[in-house]
């Protein structure tokens, strides 16, 4: 597209006009622009490997099956974390709020009303807990880092004092029966991570409050002088994030059948490397729950190769880190290009 | 005639779509206080990066005691001899005054820094400025401004410079600080060393300034004057941009016989502005005129909610405003095109149709989903009658050019409908050409019954718009009267006659 020729006067000479910009549009949240695919290439090299190492069982609908299951959690976790990163946030404390809701759903009272109470109660507790985060962020003025550490700190505490560190059982079986069940062939666990991906995708690209959240994140000053309640929105995001937590938690109860104060750990930082190595701008502003969840499974399948081949987690990790600091790497070369691109 | 200490001629440094400086001479001789005066965008901040190292110049010479010399960075400058002392004071507030004295060249031995001998020498500095009292372990964030203003000046001291700039140093000082400083002036002058001076104030520079260089437009239009020139053949040498001739005619406003919309009645935040009361009504353009630090931004904020006043009231159509809610002043029916258009106005990483209807989301939107198809269209049609290029609205908004991102800020309060709409410097940045295009535009939403506050540090741009214009001096209303009635040379008068020094604290960087 050339930029539009303009009348100069001599005197002012202003410089060259503007250069032409490169075709850089918005498809609504659909954009698959080239970091996707390389992060879809990724996934794709690594499910390879799976195969070629263990071709008889990689592939196989129970592993498959297994390693989504495995995802569920923290992929859900993971989308409460892409909404808080887009807002220009950051949480550490999910993991230590998914086990706060996995123990105090659990408890002997809680389980003694029932399914839909020990529910209810997952939900509440996080979402609770989130909002916490939120109003000591956004009311209270403590940067995100703060208020969310200690969070971390005191939830998990609050957990163990609950549960007295001991793992609760669950014994009530409407429970795991419907949690641990599957709906057209598929565990229910895969059909909530799905249904989650799908309700956040929609908020964040297609309703009013995902918009808010993008221009909290990427400009809060023009949010705010634009007549939006940045102070809300925030505290809403945390919200979201802590709602995500207690969703995990009952996937996490379910999968085990018990809860625990050690539920959870270091989901924070799983869920922020998902989200980054999906492409999400850490200073917020920018991101794709798409992005995301190719993270989750990234993790998922690198995991299910080191166990399905009997390897050492050590190594796990250290190729987690190369992973995590190879996909940040290359966003810091994209962003530089696309500066070039604006001046 | 002894040789000059620095001679620069014919720098030249443009910025993307502006020419900051376009062919400067200044010529600097040891033991003078040599004068820089020019209006806010004539280059002047500019040239003392350039001096300081901090800009790079795309064309010109600099000679320094007679050899070429390259400034290739800021350590290489004050190598050289040249420290700067900045508007706003570059310290770093939560260290001690020696460590801010010492900050990037720490003495030390054996890798430990000699602690005993940097407060010392601080102490000697600060004795020297005539303040002994300031001690040198105290935490320089808890300084007065007049303090940190020393402590700036000991920094620039402890070089053993040859050339000491500094920009605006008084406008944070109370009266009898400035005449410290002027004895301070006086010392360094007389050992030899060399001061550029950046001041608005006349007085200040007949006191104790040599010689005096004028800058307009990014270019040297005179230098080496006396520093007893007359006061009208400065201001005259400053003025007369030659810009006058792309204002739209435009036929005398009847805005006098229209509906009052906005009233603005002794409006007053502590240490910005004071009882500040104007009127404006529909169809009309209001200008607002004074020095980057007069106040003029802070007053245009707190109209818009987003600083909230120690006293005075906002009212729109006869409806008092919440003090300091920019959601009842956007629900009013009030815009606000801000100052710093990247970082207040824009979010430059998504398409212009999302920055277009930021501020009326829930009109776009059925239960909270956005009705995108609608966005599309009305951005689209707005974008095509502000003549925005490309008129595409899933663009990134941070890949147009200055003068169309500007647009798309005015944009989004068109989609608004508002009824007051406040532009705070909306031509910084943008070409002569798009210039013309916004003040159409600017005439335009008059004509259709906006009332528009127009501020701008570019008098004939005030002048060449407004009906009618406010004049701020210091946080204080100067004059107020139809534009008819005023020339540049008289706005300047009136912006510079006000001399008397006092404690305006918050003076921002004029802008580049």
């Amino acid at each position: 597209m050339v930029a539009p020729q303009r009348e100069l006067t001599a005197q002012q000479g202003v410089g060259k006009a503007p250069p032409s910009p490169g075709e850089r549009k918005w498809s609504g949240g659909l954009s698959f622009d080239v970091r996707l695919a390389g992060l879809l290439g990724v996934l794709l090299v690594l499910c390879a490997v799976g195969y070629a190492t263990r071709p008889d069982s990689f592939l196989t609908e129970a592993n498959i099956s297994t390693m989504l299951r495995l995802a569920a959690a923290i992929g859900v976790v993971s989308v409460g974390m892409t909404f808080v990163i887009i807002s220009g946030g950051i949480d550490l404390s999910v993991g230590s709020i998914v086990a706060l809701s996995s123990v105090w759903m659990t408890t002997v009272a809680t389980q003694s009303y029932g399914p839909a109470v020990m529910v209810l109660c997952a939900l509440l507790v996080g979402l609770g807990c989130g909002l916490v985060n939120g109003l000591l962020i956004s009311y209270g003025k403590i940067v995100p880092f703060i208020a969310t550490l200690a969070m971390y700190a005191s939830a998990r505490g609050l957990a163990e004092r609950l549960s007295g560190r001991r793992t609760q059982v669950v014994t009530e079986t409407g429970f795991t029966t419907f949690f641990r069940g599957a709906f057209l062939g598929v565990p229910v666990l895969i059909w909530m991570l799905a249904l989650v991906f799908a309700i956040g995708w929609v908020v964040l690209n297609r309703t009013t409050f995902g918009r808010r959240t993008f221009a909290v994140g990427g400009n809060a000053e023009a949010a705010r002088l634009a007549g939006i309640n940045v102070k809300r929105h925030t505290a809403l995001v945390y919200g979201i994030a802590g709602l995500c937590c207690g969703i995990a938690a009952l996937m996490v109860v379910a999968r085990t059948t018990s809860g625990a104060s050690t539920n959870g750990l270091f989901y924070e930082l799983d869920a922020i490397a998902a989200v980054v190595i999906g492409g999400t701008l850490l200073s917020g502003g920018r991101g794709t729950l798409i992005g995301t969840l190719i993270g989750v499974l990234i993790f998922t399948v690198l995991n299910s190769i080191f166990t399905q081949n009997n390897l050492d987690t050590d190594i796990q990790n250290i190729a987690k880190g190369v992973i995590i600091i190879a996909a940040v790497l290359l966003q810091g070369i994209t962003a530089r290009r696309r500066r070039v691109l604006k001046t | 005639m002894s040789e000059p200490l620095l001679t620069m001629s014919g720098i030249v440094k443009t910025f993307p779509g502006v020419r900051a400086l376009d062919g400067v001479d200044l010529e600097v001789r040891e033991g003078e206080v040599h004068c820089l005066l020019g209006q806010n965008g004539a280059g002047k901040s500019t040239l003392i990066k350039v001096l300081a190292g901090a800009h790079q110049p795309d064309a010109g010479t600099i000679t320094w005691r007679g050899a070429p010399a390259v400034l290739s960075s800021p350590v290489a400058a004050l190598r050289l001899g040249v420290a700067t002392m900045y508007q706003e004071l570059d310290l770093v507030p939560g260290i001690s005054v020696a460590e801010n004295i010492f900050l990037g060249h720490e003495r030390a031995r054996f890798g430990f820094s000699r602690r005993g001998a940097m407060r010392q020498r601080a102490v000697g500095l600060m004795r020297r400025l005539g303040h002994p009292e300031i001690r040198p372990d105290r935490e320089v964030g808890l300084l007065s401004a007049a303090g940190q203003q020393l402590v700036s000046m000991a920094r620039a001291l402890v070089h053993d410079a040859r050339l000491i700039v500094m920009d605006e140093p008084t406008a944070a000082l109370a009266s009898d600080e400035v005449d410290n400083l002027f004895r301070i002036v006086g010392e360094l002058t007389a050992a030899g060393v060399a001061v550029v001076y950046i001041s608005h104030r006349l007085e200040e520079i007949r006191r104790i300034g040599s010689r005096v260089t004028v800058l307009k437009d990014g270019r040297t239009v005179a230098s080496g004057l006396p520093a007893d020139t007359p006061t009208n053949e400065l201001v005259d040498l400053m003025s007369g941009r030659k810009v006058e001739a792309v204002f739209p005619v435009r036929q005398a406003s009847t805005a006098d016989e229209r509906r009052e919309v906005l009233v603005v009645r002794g409006l007053t935040r502590h240490g910005e502005f004071r009882d500040v009361s104007f009127t404006v009504h529909a169809g009309e353009i209001f200008g607002i005129a004074g020095l980057v630090g007069s106040g003029r931004s802070e007053v245009l904020e707190t109209v818009f909610g987003a600083r909230k006043p120690d006293a005075g009231s906002v009212t729109v159509d006869g409806r008092a405003l919440r003090p300091g809610s920019v959601a009842d002043a956007v629900r009013a029916g009030i815009g606000l095109a801000p100052e710093e258009r990247k970082s207040q106005g824009l979010l430059l990483e998504l398409p212009v149709a999302h920055n277009v209807t930021l501020a009326s989301l829930p009109a776009y939107s059925r239960a909270g989903f956005t009705d995108r198809a609608r966005e599309l269209r009305d951005s689209r049609a707005t974008l095509e009658r502000l003549d925005l290029r490309p008129a595409d609205p899933r663009r990134l908004v941070g890949t147009f050019s200055g003068g169309n991102q500007q647009k798309a800020v005015v944009a989004r309060w068109l989609v608004r409908g508002c009824r007051v709409l406040l532009l705070d410097e909306p031509t910084r940045g943008v070409d002569v050409g798009a210039r013309a295009e916004l003040y159409r535009l600017i005439h335009e939403l008059a004509a259709e019954g906006v009332a528009v506050v127009l501020v701008s540090s570019e008098v004939p741009e005030v002048l060449g718009l407004a009906d009618r214009v406010l004049v701020l001096r210091e946080g204080e209303v100067a004059a107020q009267r139809p534009a008819a009635e005023l020339t540049e040379a008289a706005v300047l008068d009136i912006v510079m006659e006000g001399s008397a020094v006092s404690e305006i604290a918050d003076v921002t960087e004029e802008a580049v």
